[in-house]
């Protein structure tokens, strides 16, 4: 049998974050590139304010946190700690606190935003699948995250923390046999990285690409010089082409 | 000097019978879609109402447009770049579809499959958002149409500014007059502004202002930017959409559908020559009431030797220069200046201009006390107004309307005078600061009409910007990629494409 030495493990944390990483980029690419027409946030505020108002700006905010939270303190190298002096206790207490006040007001969030999909008739009927999908997912995300904190207060000195980025940034340096370090964790958070992986690789799917334009449009806009914006379809040789040619048409004609 | 061709609309109020066939055609061909059922990028509005969507005007309320801050430096009225991104998740002052109407349609099936019944079936009406039954509708696209509904709610109408309003709702001092709508293609474009993506743009050299469906998120800052509510959000495909002035006719020297289609002759299109460089000072003059001299600053004589050479300097094409020279638009906006922007206290410097509507002169006038500004009757006892149309025109300012209202008089009178009596009274003309020639030339472009001096549209230059060689087989206009129009059924990236319906063969 192909299959006889599976190992789940192995599977969530040696394999899923590959598969899930290339699907996000390749996907994001190959959406961007054919269907940039699909490309949106999908808003639906014209459709119904309420609940949209505040459910969107607690959800984001709350998620955005969360997130960049991850992204800080599971990829910052363990190194840079040492050299700051930086307890891994005291890390760690500070992402639980943070993670934690920040889950608890992403989910509230999420939570208004899914009940205003699921039961407003406007909302529903103009939800594709991959839309509720999407939220429901986030939502059990978010619940799960917020679950494991209960399970990290158990053990409050780092260890376990350490563990999980040392793993994370393994997978970055292509350490292929980190998995091993991280089997001995409990479920909940081997649940919570796997589903965090399937979310990643339903990303370019669904309208979670609005995130990466998300990222990148305060750039643009304010890194905009002034406000308007102009569009010519001639090329600067071309229209400099042009002028010349009138000018010398009218050099040839008779003055006005 | 930085010269820039833009094509320009004026709208003859006076002679507008508010038939909707702009309206209808331009639904027709560009808004029968899913999504934007409830959006019409034409539409005409009686006057006073409180307008679609509900409100528009009201800037206090929608905050579109712009604002001069108190240090002199302008920006959108809903914040500055900051304000825009901090108000991403959600937009404060984002109209819901409601303060539109909820589109609807009705269940005309049930008129031919009903059962026999002891009634007569009819057709009940329904929400084309949700599909499920709508007992009783509350508002439509014209819901106020020949002063539908009662003064008090329609009163709320912004014109009313500064003006004892209460009279006005009384059956023999009631006025009205229709606004059609569309969007203004403003030399300072708000929702271009507003845009984060910068999917909204200016064309070069048209001045046409159009939404880049491939890059638009959907952030819906241009919806709330835009003072004139014409930028709508397709709650379906979840991107903005507006007026294109239709630029595929444009571009081949045709009207768009609405001006084509106007059974009363009252649009006109032509192009207007303008320095680029002034439109930011334009646009910032401090007094409200300043900004409609400001944009006619803006306008460059195409007649000038200099201008002339400048805008070929810059490429401008010769037959664009000629149909500056030729613009009904120059005319009616700058020589006669009988045409005015719509509201140019938000600072958008439109571009489709308005000539105010003559009306019956007063009743109480009419017996005896009628007010005579020597052989013609006083505009300020025409039935409308002057101060609204101040109000919607000029920002309040009357004497411009005055005498545009004043030379519309005097141009009946003129050629009453020649035509019915045979007297040419070049005395009547003069009164109004113009002469016989220009009232003639008045009547022949603004009584006659005819479709060649309505519309002086130059055709595009593509062989500039593309070879046609590399056209061949092309698809023309699509939505999708390429040829791909989306026909499958099902999409790896979500998003419910509508198959495109072929002809098939009939067996």
């Amino acid at each position: 049998m192909f299959f006889s030495n599976f190992n789940l493990d192995f599977f969530i944390f040696g394999i899923m974050p590959y598969v899930a990483l290339t699907v996000l980029i390749i996907g994001s690419i190959a959406r961007y590139e054919r269907d940039p027409f699909t490309w949106k946030s999908s808003s639906s505020q014209l459709l119904r304010r309420k609940q949209l108002v505040w459910g969107s700006i607690l959800f984001h905010v709350g998620i955005l946190v969360v997130f960049f939270g991850h992204l800080i303190g599971l990829f910052t190298p363990i190194w840079v700690l040492d050299l700051l002096g930086v307890p891994y206790g005291l890390k760690q207490w500070f992402a639980v606190l943070l993670g934690g006040a920040f889950g608890i007001v992403s989910l509230i969030g999420a939570t208004m935003l899914l009940h205003r999909r699921l039961i407003d008739p406007r909302i529903r009927a103009t939800s594709s699948f991959a839309d509720i999908l999407i939220l429901v997912l986030i939502w059990i995300q978010l619940f799960v995250g917020l679950g494991t904190i209960i399970l990290t207060m158990e053990h409050m000195d780092g260890g376990e923390m350490v563990r999980f980025m040392t793993w994370s940034q393994s997978v970055v340096t292509l350490e292929l046999n980190a998995w091993t370090d991280v089997v001995s964790v409990h479920w909940l958070y081997k649940f919570h990285i796997l589903l965090g992986l399937v979310i990643v690789a339903l990303f370019p799917f669904t309208r979670l690409v609005h995130i990466w334009s998300g990222l990148a449009v305060p750039f643009r806009y304010l890194l905009r010089p002034g406000y308007q914006l102009v569009r010519s379809r001639r090329s600067r040789a071309s229209a400099r082409a042009a002028a010349d040619a009138h000018m010398r048409d009218a050099a040839r004609q008779p003055a006005e | 000097m930085k010269i820039r061709a833009q094509i320009g609309m004026v709208l003859n109020l006076d002679k507008c019978i508010g038939c909707h066939t702009c309206s209808v055609t331009c639904k027709n061909v560009w808004t029968s879609r899913d999504g934007v059922e409830y959006a019409w990028f034409n539409n005409v509005e009686s006057k006073p109402g409180t307008g679609y969507p509900t409100d528009w005007e009201n800037q206090k309320r929608w905050n579109g447009g712009w604002e001069r801050s108190a240090s002199g430096k302008l920006h959108p009225k809903q914040g500055g770049k900051w304000r825009i991104l901090a108000n991403i998740f959600a937009n404060p002052d984002l109209p819901q579809i409601d303060d539109y109407y909820e589109p609807f349609d009705f269940d005309y099936d049930h008129l031919k499959s009903a059962p026999e019944m002891e009634a007569f079936p009819t057709a009940r009406p329904r929400s084309k958002i949700t599909g499920e039954r709508i007992e009783k509708i509350e508002k439509g696209p014209n819901w106020e149409e020949i002063l539908g509904g009662e003064f008090s709610k329609r009163s709320e109408d912004y014109n009313f500014e500064g003006i004892q309003k209460e009279i006005y709702g009384e059956y023999e001092n009631t006025f009205m007059m229709y606004l059609p709508r569309l969007c203004e293609h403003c030399l300072n474009p708000a929702c271009a502004a507003s845009c984060p993506s910068g999917a909204i743009y200016k064309r070069e050299e048209d001045g046409i202002v159009l939404i880049d469906q491939e890059k638009c998120r959907g952030w819906r800052m241009c919806v709330s930017g835009c003072p004139y509510k014409k930028v709508y959000y397709n709650w379906s495909t979840n991107k903005s959409e507006k007026c294109t002035l239709c630029y595929p006719r444009i571009e081949s020297g045709n009207p768009t559908v609405c001006s084509e289609t106007c059974v009363g002759r009252i649009r006109y299109i032509g192009v207007m020559l303008y320095d680029a460089d002034k439109i930011e000072a334009a646009a910032n003059m401090e007094e409200k009431q300043d900004l409609y001299d400001a944009q006619l600053g803006v306008f460059l004589d195409p007649n000038d030797p200099e201008v002339i050479r400048q805008a070929r300097a810059e490429g401008i094409a010769e037959n664009w220069i000629k149909a500056a020279q030729e613009s009904p638009i120059w005319k009616m906006a700058m020589d006669w200046k009988i045409a005015f922007p719509l509201h140019p206290e938000y600072r958008t410097l439109p571009m489709v201009w308005y000539v105010p509507p003559l009306s019956p002169i007063q009743n109480a006038a009419e017996a005896g006390a009628i007010g005579m500004n020597g052989a013609m009757p006083d505009v300020r006892n025409l039935r409308i107004p002057v101060r609204y149309l101040a109000n919607m025109l000029t920002a309040g300012d009357e004497a411009p309307i005055v005498t545009a209202l004043e030379r519309m008089l005097a141009m009946r009178a003129y050629m009453r005078s020649r035509n019915v009596e045979g007297v040419t009274d070049e005395a009547i003309a003069t009164r109004v600061g113009l002469d016989g020639r220009t009232i003639e030339d008045m009547y022949k472009i603004m009584a006659l009409a005819d479709y060649e001096d309505r519309f002086v549209i130059p055709t595009t230059h593509r062989e500039q910007v593309e070879d046609a060689y590399d056209l061949r087989g092309g698809c023309g206009f699509t939505d999708g990629n390429g040829c791909s129009t989306g026909t499958s059924k099902t999409s790896l990236f979500g998003s419910a494409k509508r198959p495109l319906k072929m002809p098939k063969e009939v067996a």
